[in-house]
């Protein structure tokens, strides 16, 4: 059988490439997917930690974790939509208007 | 070498390859593929760690529809590729970003190997509990310990719904028609 730590350092690499899919992506439709892979890299660490100490308390954040996740994405995917439709582009770098 | 952890290592080496594919990809139509990938391999890995509810829930919800509105995002705006976003950043300033992102990860897995974890959860897994991660028991939890988050997650649900209705909903047409002194560019013609 694998151990925990396999599961916990997959996570970790899984967050990892999703922090830098975050700070490097310039387009923000891919920095959103980035965003829903690091959740969902903290929630196979919550399965994981759930198979280690046999109870279903974790699956059960996990699910409400997805919920939220589901909301987000609707929510962020409506002001992307608006956003590019007032500045016409969808580039990261030039939403930069609130930052004085 | 059994079959569990030959499962694990496929798993997660698509899982791993999914998810620097997504990031490395120009095209975001591309980048939500892998992302779905990716998720697909995640899923196996939560079924082998019992969760089969979650697995399949991974599937449908997040492979399925949340992937699917995001493509249909993707197409809506007419992206086709990153290039269009204009020149990249200076050199200096990608390199930072990878260091730094880089540099998170490394300090995470030195945090998971010098955490001190209850003994139950170190070394090797042992066999579950009778009927572990079915949906009797997830939903046993659900709807008796955590009813109330599940009831907020109810209502968090609903306001996102009227949130992104009322956020892509356009301007009524007496507001646009006098968008003159706007600074809004004008309305594409729809072809």
């Amino acid at each position: 059988m694998v151990p925990v730590s396999a599961y916990l350092i997959l996570a970790v690499v899984l967050f990892g490439i999703g922090a830098i899919g975050v700070l490097t992506s310039r387009n923000m439709i891919v920095l959103f997917m980035c965003i829903e892979l690091m959740l969902n890299a903290a929630n196979l660490a919550m399965v994981a930690f759930s198979r280690a100490l046999n109870v279903v308390d974790g699956h059960v954040i996990v699910f409400l974790v997805l919920t939220v996740a589901a909301a987000e994405a609707a929510v962020g995917l409506a002001m992307i939509i608006t956003i590019f439709r007032n500045r016409e582009t969808i580039n990261i770098d030039r939403y930069s208007i609130l930052k004085w | 070498m059994n079959l569990d952890t030959v499962i694990f290592f496929a798993a997660a080496v698509v899982a791993v390859f999914g998810a620097t594919m997504m990031i490395a990809q120009k095209n975001p139509i591309a980048s939500a593929l892998y992302l779905i990938l990716s998720l697909v391999a995640q899923a196996i890995l939560y079924v082998q760690l019992g969760g089969l509810f979650l697995g399949s829930i991974l599937i449908v919800v997040y492979a399925g529809a949340i992937m699917v509105l995001f493509l249909f995002v993707i197409m809506l705006l007419n992206l086709r590729s990153s290039d269009d976003l204009g020149p990249p950043p200076p050199a200096l300033g990608r390199f930072t970003k990878y260091a730094f992102g880089i540099l998170l990860s490394v300090e995470l897995i030195v945090i998971v190997k010098a955490a001190r974890m209850p003994s139950k959860a170190t070394g090797v897994l042992g066999f579950p509990v009778e009927d572990f991660g079915s949906v009797k028991a997830v939903s046993t939890q659900m709807f008796t310990t955590y009813v109330y988050p599940l009831e907020l997650t109810g209502i968090l649900m609903l306001i996102a719904v009227v949130g992104a209705v009322v956020i892509a909903k356009k301007e009524n047409n007496a507001q646009v028609s006098d968008d003159s002194g706007s600074d809004r560019p004008a309305k594409k013609q729809v072809s």
